[in-house]
């Protein structure tokens, strides 16, 4: 009997470890050998644990299972046709999977995240064999018809940036991956770190071959141990079979990876405060120009992608870059890995076309609230990204839509919140992390938000009201305009969105009463 | 808020002693790596449970960088410790996602509960509570690492039995 478990860290935080020694005990009871395939996660952390049989039928999910299940799906799969009220069905026919058009995550949760040889038996290293036929100029060409843009969160297009590097003339070149993904409401990076890594594995030694890098860092935050663990196991894997290294899959070019962790900053996912703390210096902003594409790690011309933008790369060669821009809208091409979290009742990942409506997701995939409460707000592109309140949620999601509704898709993440929110308490939050987490470069940032916050309490506490909302507008502006980067540049949005479309959560009146309730 | 029993300074740990020999050989053994000095740090930290004082001129001399600007990168970082933590290390979530779930109210329920603040250590040395921002586990909020553990939809009991369960 062939089971599959996931061991992401939600399904681990969520009790896999011990449903496996359940499902073990419940296997040795009944006289039964088990073996038990450890995946990645298919996204949809509320069906987690989410166990798969093997069947002559195809694979059939169990969720969410508890240790205290597993006699009983033993039972069900032992005597009973599989019949269990945990059954799914055939995960991919599920209706929260067929909606979905799953490019870049097709393989996580299918395939065993430590195995080469099944990532290949799964299409894996189609499109890096084709690269290297076709060569840089060609890559760069494609990556550029396929309309890719960044997905670290600023949207810029990635064959663009990859071009600047291959032309650039260096003794040495770099490809890194920001792995940082600091944004509340994000985990798509580790997901696929964790459940696909030859895939992440596979993007850059694309981009090595497009741009002639001959080395590549993959920049994982400290709080992904387990995504940590999982790209050092792939890696050694691949380089074990001949897909990094001083030979790379027979062609004479050289790529070789290493992981390198972070150390607790959120401003080191800029890509170059990154780029100092993997030379080992404070992650502060450095001014731009020189671009890292010109001028970046140890001064060498470098690639920085977020880890969906060059696993995205692999699919576009395989399947050509017409079929990649094929889906999507306008200028937003292609698909975006969507995670629905916080008071949502069915939070994950799901990847869809650009351009679907926001409420789709909110209300469709993630169906309503948690707490079963009224839905308030959703904040969408992580702590720089603006609250939304219900009548915004028919923005389409694509770069466009967003920028004109005052807000930003970034890196995807989508979290909801219900009638108990306090949007004054959310802006204030959006200060105190800027606060906390300014790299000190820049005094709006700095100073600003430290300001910020302090107006914000003499606002909800009543005090010279029309003036500091006035003080509070000019901040905003401030920060906004003289910012060096998006972290004090972007603050504004979260907090003048809150503002916007919550006031009633600023009046102090309001506030008092609250707190008296 | 804090119980009398809380403190934040170098209560009893099971940290190791500083160990120059052993330091040394940590620090040699990456000094040559590109960019050696997080990864150097990491492995002290990894090894002692914060990065002494002492390391400090070690790297510093093995990396031929100023003291200043070594300890200007520990500081600069949040996971670098300045003192040795507790038996037990909680990582508790206060990002939005998180805080959607009801963050805010369970980390100050569990800070009473255990007479701690943030970055403190209970009494007997055996636990320390430190912030995080976002583990990635925000679609099961609340969330936490439990030395090194990921923990998921948490409220006050399971946080409790949890935590209880590691120090037993
Ligand atoms: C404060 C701040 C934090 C950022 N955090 C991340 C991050 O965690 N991950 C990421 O990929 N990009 C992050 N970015 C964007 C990067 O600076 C950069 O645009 C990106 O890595 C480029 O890759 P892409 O074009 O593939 O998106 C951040 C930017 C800012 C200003
Ligand atoms: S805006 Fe903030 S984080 Fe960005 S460079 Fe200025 S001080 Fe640093
Ligand atoms: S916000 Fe807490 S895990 Fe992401």
């Amino acid at each position: 009997m062939r089971v599959f478990l996931p061991k992401d860290a939600a399904a681990l935080a969520l009790g896999a470890e011990a449903v496996l020694r359940a499902l073990r005990e419940a296997a040795a009871r009944r006289g039964v050998a088990l073996e038990v395939v450890r995946t990645g996660s298919r996204g949809a952390v509320w069906l987690e644990p989410l166990v798969e049989l093997e069947t002559p039928a195809g694979r059939i999910g169990y969720g969410p299972v508890r240790a205290g299940d597993a006699a009983g799906l033993l039972e069900a799969w032992l005597d009973e046709d599989g019949a269990h009220p945990l059954r799914i069905g055939p995960p991919e026919s599920h209706p929260w999977f067929a909606g979905q058009t799953r490019l870049t995550f097709g393989r996580c949760g299918v395939v065993d995240p430590e195995s080469v040889e099944d990532y290949a038996a799964h299409g894996g290293f189609a499109g890096l064999l084709r690269a290297l036929s076709i060569g840089g100029e060609a890559i760069v060409d494609a990556v550029k018809l396929s309309g890719l843009r960044g997905r670290g969160g600023a949207g810029f297009p990635t064959g663009i940036k990859w071009n600047t590097v291959r032309l650039a003339e260096a003794d040495r070149k770099y490809v890194v991956c920001n792995a940082d993904e600091g944004d509340s409401g994000t985990f798509a990076d580790r997901m696929l770190m964790e459940g696909d890594p030859f895939l992440l594995i596979e993007g850059m030694a694309i981009a090595g071959v497009a741009v002639g890098a001959t080395k590549g860092y993959v920049y994982v935050r400290s709080e992904y141990p387990q995504a940590v663990r999982a790209m050092r196991t792939a890696i050694l894997a691949a380089r074990w079979a001949g897909w990094l290294g001083e030979d790379v899959a027979g062609s004479g070019q050289a790529f070789d990876l290493e992981v390198r962790v972070g150390a607790g900053a959120y401003i080191c996912g800029e890509e170059t405060a990154l780029l100092n703390s993997l030379e080992g210096k404070r992650g502060v902003v450095r001014a731009k120009p020189p671009l890292p594409a010109v001028e970046g790690l140890f001064g060498r011309p470098t690639v920085v992608n977020n880890v969906l933008s060059l696993a995205a790369v692999p699919w576009i060669l395989a399947h050509g870059a017409e079929a990649y821009a094929g889906f999507g809208s306008g200028r937003s091409l292609g698909t975006l890995a969507v995670q629905i979290a916080g008071n949502v009742r069915r939070g994950g990942l799901v990847e869809i076309p650009f351009g679907l409506p926001l409420r789709d997701v909110v209300e469709g995939w993630g169906g309503g609230t948690a707490t079963g409460r009224p839905f308030r707000a959703v904040q969408v592109g992580g702590p720089l990204g603006a609250y939304f309140p219900e009548a915004l949620l028919d923005t389409p999601l694509d770069y466009e839509a967003f920028a004109r509704a005052g807000g930003l898709l970034g890196h995807g993440g989508v979290t909801v919140f219900d009638d108990r929110v306090d949007l004054s308490r959310q802006a204030r939050f959006a200060f105190e992390f800027c606060a906390a987490e300014s790299c000190g470069k820049c005094t709006p940032c700095r100073i600003g938000a430290v300001r910020g916050a302090e107006v914000i309490d003499r606002i909800t506490t009543g005090v010279d009201v029309a003036r500091n909302l006035a003080v509070l507008d000019d901040l905003l502006e401030l920060m906004t305009d003289a910012s060096l980067c998006a972290m004090g540049g972007l603050t504004p949005i979260p907090v003048g969105s809150a503002l916007k479309h919550f006031p009633e959560d600023f009046d102090a009146a309001r506030g008092l009463s609250r707190a008296a309730e | 808020m804090q119980g009398p029993s809380a403190t934040l300074s170098h209560p009893a740990v099971a940290a190791p002693p500083w160990d120059e020999a052993l330091a040394a050989g940590i620090i040699r053994e990456l000094a040559g790596l590109e960019g050696a000095l997080l990864p150097i740090l990491h492995a002290l930290q990894e090894r002692f449970g914060w990065v002494p004082r002492e390391a400090v001129p070690l790297v510093a001399e093995a990396l031929n960088l100023s003291r200043a600007e070594v300890h200007g990168v520990v500081t600069f970082y949040h996971d670098f410790r300045a003192s040795p933590p507790g038996r037990h290390v909680l990582k508790l979530c206060r990002a939005e996602a998180c805080q959607a779930m009801g963050a805010e109210a369970l980390a100050e329920g569990f800070m009473r509960r255990h007479g701690l603040a943030w970055h403190g250590t209970t009494g007997d040395g055996g636990l320390t509570l430190e912030p995080v921002f976002c583990l990635g586990l925000c679609a099961c909020a609340p969330a936490a690492l439990l030395d090194g553990e990921p923990l998921a939809r948490l409220d006050d009991a399971l946080l409790d039995g949890l935590v209880e369960g590691a120090r037993a």
